[in-house]
């Protein structure tokens, strides 16, 4: 099954409309909570009332930050570096606000209509103060600071370092200095985020349903803060609809209150945002300046690069500096280059605070770099391909070690395989470049300009700490049961899972039923995040499976009375080399691998004290043995999994309209050994259609005062059908030596080159204009437009 | 959820999946939350309401529809569809279902049943469908996908356009 493009196990309930997603769970008698958010970007607090609201139609409970008793607190830094001065928001503001968007108080009531008519009818007053939303400016020492105490506006500040930089710039032919912008965006998932959570007076229970991308850590965050036992807390993240890194941020501020209100009012209590609440209070990304520098040589080996960026991490930066880091530590790509300089600056201002979304840093990096490869190749005379061809790290040269630079999970940068060049040669021939110059001239003739464009681009994943497989074969079915720790928002992983274990089982994919995301059926691992999830959770399912495959051929060998050599197991059941008349099914297999005193059905019978699969000496259990077939492993990689892969385009610009078409898109990538190449692909062209939103449409529009001025599906522009080219797909399998099915991950990898490729393809387009070239994304003919007035090509309006 | 106001209540009859439905509701209930929140139909999901994104994509009187903007008061005497009813008596997927399931058009889900409703709409409505690259994607241009990239959505279509009984 490895390998093959199987049909997903997970489809049939979400196309029938039987998903269930947060929002569906029922929950009989359940309290609606909605949230009064602050209108303004920096203010002081001066008066919250709730009187009249509390009085109104259906609200039971009202809370304010004096609501909270021990819970009115910082929330947690959730991953610390010695590089920060960290601040986290509070579940409700106390005193300030940080934030267009940040939660002031929280009406319970009995339908969300009454809660929301309740919320808009609490009384307050706000005392504005100073905002500076330019990330140059807020670093200025004039600036208005987001938090008073700590004078200005940084929050991090990291220098790492590779080889010896200063060196190279000294020794260099050539240098290239760049200034590239990418806009604050946001994942926009399809799902809002949601959570319900019911707790049993009696039993102590806190049953919590949430959209998180990280179940165990919402468990063990509830139990802390609330002061719970670990035991009574099970999370579970059923059905989610997208999540690309918005969901693996903790704690939403509901994300504690409802599970209190629902303590508290010893009643279930919903929250499901609304689109305004995702767009702002749910976390954003993406706005960062690289400042990058290549050093060069004549024949276009760079032997040098120093990268200075500026990350804005928002009000708050609980996530710490993943995002920053993870450009940074990237930011030498698929390059050989020896001698790298990293400075990140993180600086806090007035917005919603920033955590990762697809590709988390790596669009950045990739943009950045590609951008200055690219004007490389331009100052030096040299085709942009073949700049890139001289110095791709050739595959003997793998592991490639980067060490001086730490990606964002704390691991050395050590890239452990590829096959850069190969892949640079197929994406060349498959998109023609040898034939592009006589299309260029046929379009110029039409009167239209084309263009050709290309980047590369790496993606870290597979990253630890660790995950758990647990594997169990039901006694009465037959059927597998696979549970694994983190959880899924649409990757495939049921399915994926499933072909893993159906393999080294030898039974139906049908037959292997995963859970992921619920802390009451497993609750060790991490969470989902950083393209993990088939790296990581599939090796140590894999290994699992592999123990229960032993097992399985140890007992039927026992029933067959035949030597585990000569032991075949194919579809679900284990016969003698030579005899498969005489099988014996994975049922009865598990059901006389459990000692049992009652007989509850025929095949239990054989497992009963009287029967003769029991008669043996000791006792029914054999010391040190477990009952039934089950087992559990987990996989901790040493290091990170390096994909990577290059995408190119052609794009056609009209002269007059400066519309850009996409004529063709192709790429080339590789995740190593694929396990459902139809899902990886569907991966990439999830990506990609997510980096044109970041090439073309995507930003999150703050004005002067930090209002979010965009904050709706109607003026956030994502890309639909139509805004999305046809993606022509080819692949290498370059096998990892870092985990037993060589898999690397491939959830981030479309996104990453996009906006490189259509600022590349735009720049070539009109380079017969000589306009300066497209530094900043998103893109658009407007922007366009401005370079050709620049260039005195056009006359300004 | 008790979504009604005794006091000031609009009395709808309408036909819900086929079954007649009586109902006194708030002069401010949407579609959208009367299905998933009343009638427990859950398979109509919202994503903006704001009537952008088409994941509370319904067949009102046979003609696809944003439930999200869409009052239940204004219904009296409508006939309403949604993603439930797609699939036959017999469990049969609807031959959209199946093309979707077939070209892995489908990640989250979460947008799935309004892209379905949008299409098989489409596929009824239609006389002559193109079946271009450019006319499919014109089709499907009023729902909005975050998982998919829709080329594989643009193969479900076309699938289920050549195998449907026109």
């Amino acid at each position: 099954m490895f390998g093959e493009s199987i049909k997903r196990k997970e489809d049939p309930r979400l196309l029938r409309g039987e998903g269930s997603y947060v929002d569906d769970i029922d929950m009989p008698g359940a309290l609606h909570a909605a949230f009064l958010r602050s209108p303004a970007a920096r203010a002081r607090i001066t008066s919250i009332d709730t009187t009249v609201a509390a009085a109104m139609p259906g609200v039971v409970k009202i809370y304010t930050a004096d609501d909270l008793g021990d819970l009115d607190m910082d929330l947690p830094l959730l991953i610390p570096h010695p590089s920060m001065r960290p601040k986290t928001q509070r579940p409700l503001a106390r005193d300030d606000v940080f934030y267009v968007g940040q939660a002031i108080a929280m009406v319970v009531a009995t339908d969300r209509y009454l809660a929301e008519d309740a919320a808009g009818a609490i009384d307050f007053e706000l005392d504005n103060l100073a905002v500076e939303l330019g990330l140059d400016a807020a670093l200025a020492p004039d600036a208005p600071v987001v938090h008073e105490d700590l004078g200005d506006n940084l929050a991090a500040d990291l220098v790492m370092n590779e080889g010896d930089p200063d060196g190279a710039f000294e020794r260099a032919d050539h240098i290239v200095e760049i200034e590239v912008t990418v806009d604050r965006s946001t994942a926009a998932p399809m799902e809002c985020r949601a959570i319900a959570a019911r707790f049993d007076r009696l039993t102590g229970d806190l049953l919590v349903y949430d959209t998180t991308q990280a179940p165990i850590s919402i468990r063990g965050g509830l139990a802390s803060i609330l002061d719970l036992d670990e035991d009574r807390v099970r999370v579970i993240a059923p059905d989610v609809g997208g999540g690309f890194g918005q969901k693996v941020m903790q704690f939403y501020p509901d994300e504690l209150l409802v599970p209190l209100a629902a303590i508290e009012l010893d009643r279930p209590v919903k929250f499901t945002e609304d689109r305004t609440e995702n767009f702002i209070s749910s976390n954003h990304e993406r706005t960062q300046i690289h400042r990058i520098k290549l050093a060069a040589m004549n024949d276009g080996e760079v032997i040098g690069l120093v990268d200075s960026l500026v990350h804005d991490t928002g009000a708050f930066i609980p996530y710490g500096i993943a995002v920053a880091q993870v450009a940074a530590s990237v930011i030498g790509g698929p390059y050989r280059i020896p001698n790298i300089g990293t400075h990140l600056k993180c600086v806090y201002t007035p917005t919603v605070p920033v955590s990762p979304y697809r590709g988390a840093g790596r669009p950045h990096a990739c943009f950045a770099l590609e951008r200055a490869m690219d004007q490389l190749a331009l100052d030096l005379g040299l085709d942009r391909w073949e700049i890139r061809r001289r110095n791709l790290i050739a595959a003997d040269e793998f592991p490639y070690h980067r060490e001086g630079l730490i990606f964002a999970t704390g691991t050395p940068v050590i890239m452990d395989s590829g096959e850069y060049h190969e892949s640079l040669d197929k994406l060349e021939e498959a998109i023609d470049v040898a034939g592009f110059e006589a299309k260029r001239a046929e379009a110029m003739a039409e009167g239209k300009y084309l263009g050709l464009g290309l980047g590369f681009y790496v993606e870290v994943t597979g990253v630890g700490p660790y995950e758990g497989g647990q594997i169990r074969v039901h006694p009465i079915t037959g059927k597998v049961y696979v549970n694994t720790g983190l959880t899924g928002q649409g990757q495939g992983h049921e399915t994926v899972y499933a072909q893993i274990v159906s393999d080294v089982l030898s039974c139906s994919v049908d037959d292997v039923i995963v859970t992921e995301g619920d802390t009451g059926v497993f609750d060790w691992g991490v969470a989902t995040f950083a393209s993990r999830a088939a790296v990581v959770s599939g090796s140590a399912i894999h290994k699992s499976a592999k123990l229960v495959r032993e097992q399985i051929i140890e007992a039927a060998a026992n029933m067959l009375e035949s030597s585990a050599e000569d032991i075949v197991l194919e579809d679900g059941k284990a016969f003698v080399n030579g005899v498969p008349d005489r099988p014996v099914g994975f049922a009865a297999i598990a059901t006389a691998s459990n000692p049992l005193r009652y007989s509850f059905s025929e095949s239990s019978q054989v497992a009963t004290q009287f029967a003769p699969a029991s008669q043996h000496d000791g006792p029914p259990l054999a010391e040190g043995a477990h009952p039934g077939l089950e087992a559990t492993d987990y996989f901790s990689p040493e290091q990170d999994t390096w994909a990577s892969g290059v995408h190119a385009a052609i794009v056609e610009i009209d002269p007059v309209t400066l519309d850009i078409n996409i004529d063709r898109y192709v790429l080339v990538h590789d995740c190593g050994r694929m396990i459902n190449p139809a899902i990886v692909e569907g991966q990439i062209s999830g990506g990609v259609a997510s980096g044109m939103g970041g090439a073309f449409y995507e930003r999150i529009n703050y004005d002067d005062d930090g209002n979010l001025t965009n904050a709706s599906f109607m003026e956030f522009l994502m890309p639909y059908a139509t805004e999305v080219p046809h993606m022509e797909m080819h692949h290498l399998e370059t096998p990892s030596p870092l985990n037993p099915l060589g898999m690397k991950g491939v959830g981030e990898a479309g996104t990453i080159p996009v906006a490189q490729v259509i600022a590349s393809a735009i720049d070539d387009a009109l380079s017969h204009l000589g306009t300066s070239p497209i530094l900043h994304v998103p893109t658009s003919p407007s922007m366009i437009h401005e370079k050709l007035v620049e260039a005195g090509h056009l006359v300004e309006e | 959820m008790a979504l009604t106001d005794a006091s000031n209540t609009v009395n709808v009859e309408l036909k819900v999946n086929g079954k007649a439905v009586n109902a006194d509701v708030d002069p401010r209930l949407l579609l959208s939350d009367y299905l998933r929140h009343e009638l427990r139909l859950t398979g109509t999901h919202v994503g903006c309401e704001q009537g952008v994104c088409g994941c509370c994509t319904v067949h009102i009187d046979g003609h696809p529809a944003r439930s999200c903007l869409t009052l239940v008061g204004q219904l009296d005497g409508s006939e309403i569809r949604t993603v439930e009813d797609l699939a036959g008596a017999d469990g049969q997927l609807h031959v959209v279902q199946e093309a979707f399931h077939n070209n892995h058009a489908l990640q989250c889900g979460f947008c799935t049943p309004g892209f379905l409703m949008s299409i098989v709409g489409h596929i009824e409505h239609e006389e002559n469908p193109d079946l271009s690259d450019e006319g499919i994607r014109d089709a499907i241009s009023g729902n909005l996908c975050r998982c998919t990239g829709y080329q594989n959505i643009v193969s479900a279509v076309r699938e289920a356009i050549e195998g449907s009984d026109r």
